[in-house]
């Protein structure tokens, strides 16, 4: 058969990575019922790169393809850390600047940390 | 793998930097999987960065607000037989699509087996997975717009940019999701009618036209992990 170039697996894998997407997909619904906090959004990104990692891997192939694709493909995105940190902080700045020139009365400093932690 | 015969004679060889060197300085093609493999995966790259951009944008404008962003919880919550459950219709969707994913995958297995018939069945399985999800999505677009009112320039419950982010946001990921059930209708059709017998049996497109398919999966993932449960 012409399987030879192709990405064939045993049905079973599948299966298990399936079944573990349910489950984690599951776990990262239950976290919104978990109060807003460090421990949330930690669980969230947990779910989400474990989630988003099998994807990639099992379902994609790229856990079975040379090392030349798989950075090719996933070294790329790595720069992206770069705008999302600067997004980041610009978006802080561009906060305090709101509150410090568009709010009525001048925001005393420990009202505008408040004010980032509703974010 | 053992079927995965020519990669995995020459991974034995090699440790896998090694064939890193290998591959970029023999003086052949780099990339040792079909060209239209070797595409797909470059456009999903540039899609990458697609969707990166619009949840920088989106995280963008949310930290810059300093009025309170509107609480998805709240927002996207339904109340189904009576019982008020919070994020409910996006946890389905969030089920959906991972069923159609693992439907996709089979099918990719069996199209390389040259099982012809489950192939383009399970295809066309994924594909009505996909409609569900959009078909979904459109009533949470029309709850959202003509029930709690929310427009792309504002809403009743908090920061203005909410209905922009989330109309561009999930707007632009069911038009994957839509673009990949046409696609996937097509190729099915195609499998089941034998077109790709003629070139030797040769089923790459499955696996090309379900890496598109895991990719809409994938971005689905950071779309509920930082849009709606953040």
């Amino acid at each position: 058969m012409s399987a030879a170039t192709g990405q064939q697996h045993p049905l079973t894998i599948y299966f298990w990575i399936w079944g573990l997407l349910f489950l984690f997909s599951a776990a990262s619904y239950g976290t919104d019922f978990l109060e807003h906090g460090y421990f949330r959004w930690a669980l969230i990104l947990l779910f989400m790169i474990l989630k988003a990692g099998f994807i990639v891997a099992i379902f994609m192939h790229m856990a079975w393809e040379r090392r030349a694709l798989i950075l090719a493909i996933l070294g790329p995105p790595v720069v992206l850390l770069v705008l999302i940190g600067l997004m980041a902080v610009e978006g802080d700045y561009t906060e305090l600047m709101r509150l410090e020139r568009f709010s009525a009365p001048l925001a005393p400093t420990g009202h505008v940390g408040e004010a980032a932690e509703h974010e | 793998m053992a079927e995965n015969a020519a990669t995995a004679a020459e991974a034995s060889k090699e440790a896998p930097w090694q064939t890193l060197v290998t591959d970029w300085s023999a003086d052949k093609q780099t990339f040792s999987v079909p060209w239209g493999k070797a595409m797909m995966w470059i456009f999903l790259l540039s899609d990458t960065f697609i969707f990166t951009s619009f949840l920088t944008g989106y995280m963008n404008v949310r930290v810059s607000t300093p009025v309170l962003w509107p609480n998805p919880s709240e927002v996207f919550a339904l109340t189904i037989f009576g019982i008020h459950m919070p994020l409910i219709l996006i946890a389905i969707m969030t089920f959906v699509l991972i069923s159609s994913s693992g439907t996709m995958a089979m099918a990719v297995n069996f199209g390389y087996r040259g099982d012809r018939g489950r192939a383009a069945g399970l295809m066309l399985l994924t594909a009505g997975f996909g409609a569900v999800f959009v078909g979904m999505q459109a009533f949470e677009w029309t709850k959202l717009i003509v029930e709690e009112g929310i427009r792309p320039w504002g809403n009743p419950f908090g920061a203005s940019q909410f209905g922009a982010s989330f109309f561009m946001i999930t707007g632009f990921h069911g038009l994957h999701v839509s673009a990949g059930v046409v696609y996937l209708v097509i190729v099915a059709l195609k499998v089941l009618r034998g077109d790709y017998e003629r070139g030797g049996g040769n089923y790459e497109i499955v696996e090309i036209a379900g890496l598109y398919w895991h990719f809409v999966d994938l971005v689905w993932v950071f779309i509920f992990a930082f849009f709606y449960l953040w």
